[in-house]
Order: structure tokens, then C-alpha cells, then sequence
């Protein structure tokens, strides 16, 4: 190995072939500009054709790359190879408890299954009026950050009560809920809050911040679950009425 | 085998709208190679346009102005009567996907904000910061998810059933189990995006490859107008990420090594807000002249003058972008940026509801081509242009299959074609050559961004011609060393490279053979327009010795053909 080069170590898993997941070492030439998906692309391309892992547009936002790269959940399309050189070898691993399709590609059904269960799409008050709904910049405010979620699913990777409780909603589904209940435009709060307050919803929360810990997009479910928790209780204590501000 | 009135190929914006029109009336299913909010339409920034007139400088803008300068922009190649249509229907789609939730920034009066456009006579695109098709295609998707739209997904369509002159249906490979999977429809509509992979530079996805276009090009759709490919004035220097068309229509400038706002030389009054192919000549020749910063292939886009605020509130994702990807925020530095491949005007070749040459198949968005963009397309069209063609087809795919009797013909052609698609996938595992398809497939791209790009003359198009032809030569040559079954990257990159190739050579033909210069089509040996020979649409037709060549008539309305000045 030539000074200046970075050893990968990647866990490989083949789930039809392999009893366990073990660890293969390539070693890249960075240079400038190279991010942990590029470098994967090189060991793809050049040295061993039978690596896996997801990708897409490698510009930060479809959600697709993200693994575990260093001992942190990050976007291996954004994440830039230069910070690891000469600091021994990089580990990459996929993200934690998500079954794996094979190497660092995971299968997302039962994150997006989870999505499902929050009722993730605007119910609009009807009837529609005949051009936009009309919503200031300052109604608008309160989704500014939610609506950035590329749902790459770091966050619910990271959530240990999401790890031991598989109808846990976690933060993703969570936030994507906060998501249309902070929009002026919905019209369902009570159905919303209904399902995000069972069993398997917002009080499962122990506010460890691993999500926003690990948000790419430096979003912060934790805080969008505790706002939910208060409208929760809000309406316990004043009756449905009290959902509507 | 799997069976659904209407297959939609593909997750993006086009196919989604698509999916929503029809799967109320219609039992319709949605194919895609990757989960639906992870496609390309996503990467869109700047915005949609639609001529709400929601802009106090636009009181009076009107469809008709939005369908002029959409046919202006194209350099006239555009069909004027889809062109109307396009516009007309652009403010109940946009007005439509708002009530769905699509988060567009707001006035002060609280209705869908408005910025300028390259090209636009008025400030028509609405826009949600500067991630409008992030937030359209999340949009779409939750709405998919209402209606209960059953997705399969880690597909890719790997061949196209016809049987006479009927769409029956298509063959996927499963990535995830590696298997092949047959889908039988009575329609099938196309949006799988375009194929930018194919040239070096290029902003898009590495997913948008083409895959499903070669594949229906190959089994007898015809392309059409394939050689104009949009280069995009603004990408990172480096990685070719998109820096939004936004960026100068809230007032960036281009600067050259000298300091100079240089679009004064090339288009005055426009400036920096000319159309794509106008701006991304001007850099060039910047650059080709010397002018580049420090003499190298790039030059600036300043943003400092607008200030942190506007661009924390309007342009916060490319500012992300260029902080992660070139180390540079745009508040404190210019960001360095060159043209790259964007986007292709071209595609399947439908007419205006989305049909093809095969009953029961249609193509919407970014493969297809209606044609809505001509030679050069406006930003903010590509994204009304999903919207609204893929609404249309879906409707018209409603119809069809509505109207027919549904007799789940075809199990033959189904089959046969099957065992062709496994043929073919085992001679290429099995195939022991000498050659890498991942350096075919750098030198297709490199080939076709020096020599097929933004600037083109004869002997340069010739020998980009050779060199795809030689290199799908090699590609008969090549091995796949991954044999096995689950997300084999390195079987659907050798599949996808096969289809590119086809495609780069329907390109550089169309290109040869289209002796003038219009529109993203620019021949420095034929420098002028040529309305006589030339106001036709190029049609490409797959044989295996190379593209035949026709040509089809442009439709024309009310606006003539005259010269481009902006």
C-alpha cells in the first residue's frame, strides 16, 4: 500500500450464500474530491465486480447511500474520502438492523411499511378551492425543516426503541406525521394524533437523540416527536377541541 | 407471471402522475428500479413553470405568452399544438399537486411563489426553495401511497413484449432475487427518465441510463430528435452536481477570469437569464477563448451580492452542495461551475397523449419526446412537462384499456420472449472476454462529451460515430465476473451499458445528419438555422447494422420560425 492510499474494509453478506457476514479489505487511491461512494465505484468497477450497494444521485438527496462509514451513519455520496486518510482503515458496514439484500444494500420495506402507517400524505380541506390553498410564510414555517426528510432511513436505523420494538413507528414515520400536522392545510389533526399517540407511537420515544444525531439533513425528529407529545396530552387534558389551537 | 391492466415503468414524476390518473379507474401497478422517492425527478431545484401570474411583474402573463416563449426556446422545433396544450393545462396541474401538499414557498399574499427563468418572459416558475422536485416527487408519492398504487420495486425492465402491433407486456430483473419476472399488461407506459449516463459531465442520477428507452428502441419504438441533449450552464466544477438555474433568477452572476459579467457579449438584454443553450455556449467559449478562472474549465457563479439571507431562505440546497462538494459557501465565495449534460430533448417517440407506434404503449416525461422542448428546453418545463404528459397518458391509457376487451393475450409472446431475455442474460454471464465494461463504458461518456457536446462539426461526429461503434465491438468481448443472483451491480451495469451504447449511437447518427444549427444543436460547420431542410423532427429506427434514419413534419400554429434573439 502506497502512502496516501485508504484501506475499506467492507462487511459482505451474501444472505442465500453466507451463515454470517464477515469483513473484505480493498485498498483505493483517493484524489481529490473522492467521496466513499466514488470509492466504492473503484472497488466495483476495478477490483471486485461482485460488491453491492444502493446509489443514486449522488448529490445528497434521494436517500439511497446511506451506511455506516467510520462508525457513523452517513451518505456515502456526500461523505468526502480525504478526512480518513492516514487514520487507519475505513470501516464500512450497512445501516444497523435492516435486513440485508446483500453487502451494504438493505431492504427498506419495512422502513417505508412504517411510513405507511402515519397517513403520509395531506388530506386537504375540502371542497379544494379553485387555485392554491392560501398559507403565509409564516404558516408555512412550521415545515420548513420537516418537509427536507429524504427518508434514507439513518434515523430509524439508529433508534434503539425501533431496534426492539419493530411496530415502533419511529422517527422517520414520526416526523413525516409532524410533517402534515403542522400544515395549515390538513384537515385530519385528530386521526393523525389518534394514531401517533398508540401504543406503538410518540410516547415509545425515550429521547436518547440518536436520530438527530445522525440526520444527514440535520432535521430534528426528536423535537417534532416531543411538539406531537404535547399535542397529545393537550387534547387528553381538554378534549378534541384542543387540537385545534 | 405477474399481471396488471397498466404497468407504469418507472417511479419518477411522470410515472407517479401517470400511476394517480389511471389507478382509480384502472387496476394499474407501478415498476421501478429504485424506491419511488429516490428517483431523478428529485434532483430538480429551480421549479415547475405555470403562468399564475402570482408574480406582481407578471400581472399579465397569460398561457399563450408561456407557449410562446417554450416554442422560441426550442429554436421552433417544438410541436406548437402539444406546446399549447402544455401551458394550458400547466396551472390546474400545478394548483393540483398544492392541494396534495407539494410545500411551494409563498408570496406575501400566501400563494405559490414565482421566480424568473432562463428564456421566460416573466417570472413564471413556482418553486419550493430550491428543491421543487424533491418536494413534487415526495408529493406524488404520498398520493400513491393514498390511492393504494402497489409498487414494485428494485426492477429493472429488461425487455418489452410486442406481439404484431400490440404492447403486451415486459420482462424485469428482480435485483433483489436476481430472478426474471414476467409482467402482463394491457398497457404499458414508459417513464423511466432520460439517459444523461451516457455522456461524461452530466448532472443526472447514475440511474438515468436509458435503460427502458434502449430496450423499447431496440425491440422497434422509434426515437425521435435524439441529438438534442441539453447541457445545463451551471454544474460543479468537478462532479457535475446541479447548481440550480435558480441561482440566476434570483440574480447570480457569470464571471470570467477578468471579472467580466460576460453574457453582456452574447445576450444583452436576457444576460444571465438567456435560455440553457445559449448560456452554456457563452461559458464555453469563455473558456475555449482563456477565459476560464486561473485558465481552467470553469468560471464563477457569484451569489455574494444577494446577500446570506436570500440565499438561506431561497437557495439553502445548492449552498449545502457546494459547501459539501467543492468546500466553497456561496455567501463568502463564487462558486466555480461549467455547462454539463442536463437533460434530453429527445425520446420515444409519442404524439401528444403519449402514444406510440404500438397500441397500448405509451412514454411520458423525460424518455419520451411529445415534442414539448424542440431543441433546447426551458428550465422549469421538464418538470410541467412530467405533470402534465403524465397525467395525459395516464388518462388516455385509462381509455384504451376501458374501451378493449381484456383477454390477457399473449402468453406466447410472453414466453418466447422470456426465454430471449435469458438467452441473452446467460451468454453474457458465460461470455469470457478480456474487456472491463466499466472502461466501456468511461469511454462511451468520454466520446460523447468531447466529440458530440456542446459544440459539433463533421469530423469530430465522425469519429465519435467510430468510437461507439467500436466499442460495442468490445462490448461483444466483455465479462461479467459477478455470476451470482442477489443485486448483481456489475450484470446491470454490463445490461445498461449494452442499451446506452445503441442509444449514444442513434445520437451521434441524428447529430451527423442534421446539417444546421439549431437549438442545444450546435455545428460549428453548419453555423445558421435551416428552416427549409431542416423543421423536422429526426426519427431514429433500430436495425442491428445502426439507426435508420426518417423524417417527420413539425407542427406549427401560429407562431412562425423566425430568429432567435434574446
Amino acid at each position: 500500500m502506497a502512502e496516501g492510499d485508504l484501506t475499506l474494509k467492507v462487511q459482505r453478506f451474501d444472505p442465500t450464500a453466507d451463515k454470517l457476514p464477515y469483513w473484505q479489505s480493498f485498498t483505493v487511491k483517493p484524489r481529490p474530491g473522492m467521496t466513499v461512494l466514488d470509492a466504492l465505484f473503484e472497488v466495483l468497477n476495478h477490483q471486485d465486480g461482485t460488491l453491492s450497494f444502493r446509489f443514486c444521485c449522488r448529490a445528497g438527496v434521494c436517500g439511497s447511500c446511506a451506511m455506516v462509514i467510520g462508525g457513523k451513519v452517513r451518505l456515502a455520496c456526500e461523505t468526502q474520502v480525504a478526512q480518513f486518510v492516514g487514520k487507519g482503515d475505513l470501516m464500512l458496514s450497512p445501516l444497523p438492523h435492516q435486513p440485508v439484500v446483500k453487502d451494504l444494500a438493505v431492504d427498506y420495506t419495512h422502513f417505508f411499511d412504517r411510513l405507511k402507517k402515519v397517513k403520509p400524505y395531506l388530506v386537504g380541506k375540502e371542497p379544494y378551492p379553485e387555485k392554491e390553498y392560501i398559507q403565509s410564510t409564516k404558516e408555512r414555517q412550521p415545515i420548513n425543516d420537516p418537509i427536507d426528510c429524504i427518508l434514507c432511513g439513518s434515523c430509524t436505523s439508529s433508534c434503539t426503541m425501533a431496534w426492539t420494538n419493530s411496530d415502533y413507528l419511529g422517527p422517520a414515520a414520526l416526523l413525516k406525521s409532524y410533517r402534515f400536522l403542522a400544515d395549515t392545510r390538513d384537515s385530519v389533526p385528530d386521526e393523525r394524533l389518534d394514531i401517533i399517540e398508540g401504543e406503538s407511537g410518540v410516547w415509545r420515544c425515550h429521547t436518547q437523540f440518536n436520530c438527530v444525531e445522525v440526520c444527514p439533513k440535520k432535521l430534528n425528529p426528536t423535537e417534532a416527536i416531543q411538539k406531537m407529545k404535547i399535542k397529545a396530552f393537550k387534547r387528553k387534558l381538554f378534549g378534541r377541541r384542543g387540537t385545534k389551537k | 407471471m405477474y399481471y396488471h391492466k397498466i404497468l407504469v415503468i418507472g417511479g419518477g414524476l411522470a410515472g407517479l402522475r401517470a400511476a394517480i390518473e389511471s389507478a382509480p379507474k384502472v387496476d394499474t401497478a407501478i415498476i421501478s428500479q429504485v424506491h419511488p422517492v429516490r428517483s431523478h425527478s428529485g434532483a430538480a431545484q429551480g421549479g415547475v413553470n405555470a403562468s399564475l401570474a402570482n408574480n406582481p411583474a407578471a400581472k399579465d402573463d397569460t398561457w399563450e405568452k408561456h407557449a410562446f416563449d417554450t416554442v422560441k426556446g426550442s429554436d421552433y422545433l417544438a410541436d406548437q399544438d402539444a406546446v399549447e396544450f402544455m401551458t394550458k393545462e400547466a396551472g390546474p396541474c400545478i394548483y393540483e399537486i398544492e392541494h396534495w401538499g407539494c410545500p411551494f414557498s409563498r408570496t406575501d399574499e400566501g400563494k405559490i411563489a414565482q421566480r424568473p427563468f432562463g428564456g421566460a418572459g416573466y417570472p413564471r416558475t413556482c418553486f419550493a426553495a430550491d428543491k421543487t422536485g424533491m418536494y413534487m416527487l415526495h408529493t406524488l408519492w404520498e398520493r400513491s401511497v393514498k390511492l393504494n398504487v402497489p409498487l414494485y420495486e428494485d426492477r429493472i425492465m429488461v425487455d418489452l413484449v410486442v406481439e404484431g402491433d400490440a404492447v403486451r407486456g415486459v420482462i424485469c430483473l428482480n435485483m433483489k432475487t436476481g430472478e426474471l419476472e414476467q409482467f402482463m399488461a394491457e398497457a404499458v407506459i414508459i417513464a423511466s427518465g432520460g439517459s444523461g449516463q451516457i455522456y461524461g459531465r452530466s448532472t443526472n442520477a447514475l440511474i438515468s441510463t436509458g435503460s427502458a428507452q434502449s430496450t423499447c428502441y431496440r425491440r422497434g419504438v422509434p426515437l425521435k430528435d435524439m441529438e438534442f441533449v441539453q447541457f445545463h450552464p451551471t454544474s460543479l466544477f468537478g462532479t457535475n452536481i446541479l447548481m440550480t438555474e435558480g441561482a440566476r433568477g434570483e440574480g447570480g452572476y457569470l464571471v470570467n477570469n477578468l471579472g467580466e459579467r460576460f453574457m453582456s457579449k452574447y445576450a444583452a438584454k436576457a444576460m444571465e437569464l438567456a435560455p440553457r443553450d445559449i448560456v452554456s455556449r457563452s461559458i464555453q467559449t469563455e473558456i475555449n477563448d482563456g477565459r476560464g478562472i486561473n485558465g481552467q474549465d470553469f468560471v464563477h457563479l457569484d451569489l455574494r451580492h444577494l446577500g446570506r439571507e436570500k440565499i438561506l431562505e431561497r437557495l439553502p440546497g445548492i449552498r449545502d452542495l457546494a459547501i459539501n462538494f467543492v468546500d466553497v459557501d456561496p455567501i463568502e465565495k463564487p462558486v466555480p461551475i461549467q455547462p454539463g449534460q442536463h437533460y434530453t430533448m429527445g425520446g420515444i417517440d409519442t404524439d401528444i397523449s403519449g402514444a406510440t407506434k404500438f397500441k397500448g404503449l405509451y412514454a411520458a416525461g423525460e424518455c419520451g419526446c411529445v415534442s414539448v422542448h424542440g431543441a433546447n428546453r426551458l428550465g422549469g418545463n421538464s418538470l410541467l412537462d412530467t405533470v402534465v404528459f403524465g397525467k395525459k397518458s395516464g388518462q388516455v391509457a385509462a381509455e384504451y384499456v376501458l374501451g378493449k376487451k381484456t383477454t390477457k393475450e399473449g402468453e406466447g409472446a410472453m414466453n418466447k420472449c422470456l426465454r430471449e431475455t435469458k438467452a441473452r442474460i446467460d451468454g453474457m454471464l458465460s461470455r469470457k472476454g478480456t474487456e472491463n465494461h466499466s472502461d466501456i463504458r468511461a469511454e462511451m461518456k468520454e466520446t460523447m462529451i468531447k466529440k458530440v457536446g456542446i459544440f459539433r462539426d463533421k469530423p469530430l461526429m465522425e469519429e465519435a460515430l467510430a468510437n461507439v461503434r467500436a466499442l460495442k465491438a468490445r462490448f461483444a468481448n466483455i465479462t461479467v465476473q459477478n455470476k451470482g443472483k442477489g443485486y448483481n451491480l456489475d450484470l446491470i451495469r454490463a445490461l445498461e451499458l449494452e442499451g446506452m451504447l445503441d442509444v449514444a449511437e442513434a445520437i451521434a447518427v441524428g447529430a451527423l445528419k442534421r446539417e444546421e444549427s439549431r437549438g442545444a444543436h450546435s455545428r460549428l460547420d453548419f453555423k445558421e438555422r435551416d428552416d427549409v431542410k431542416f423543421l423536422q423532427h429526426t426519427i431514429a429506427t433500430y436495425s442491428p447494422k445502426g439507426p435508420v434514419i426518417t423524417y417527420s413534419s413539425v407542427k406549427v400554429t401560429k407562431y412562425k420560425p423566425e430568429a432567435r434573439r434574446y
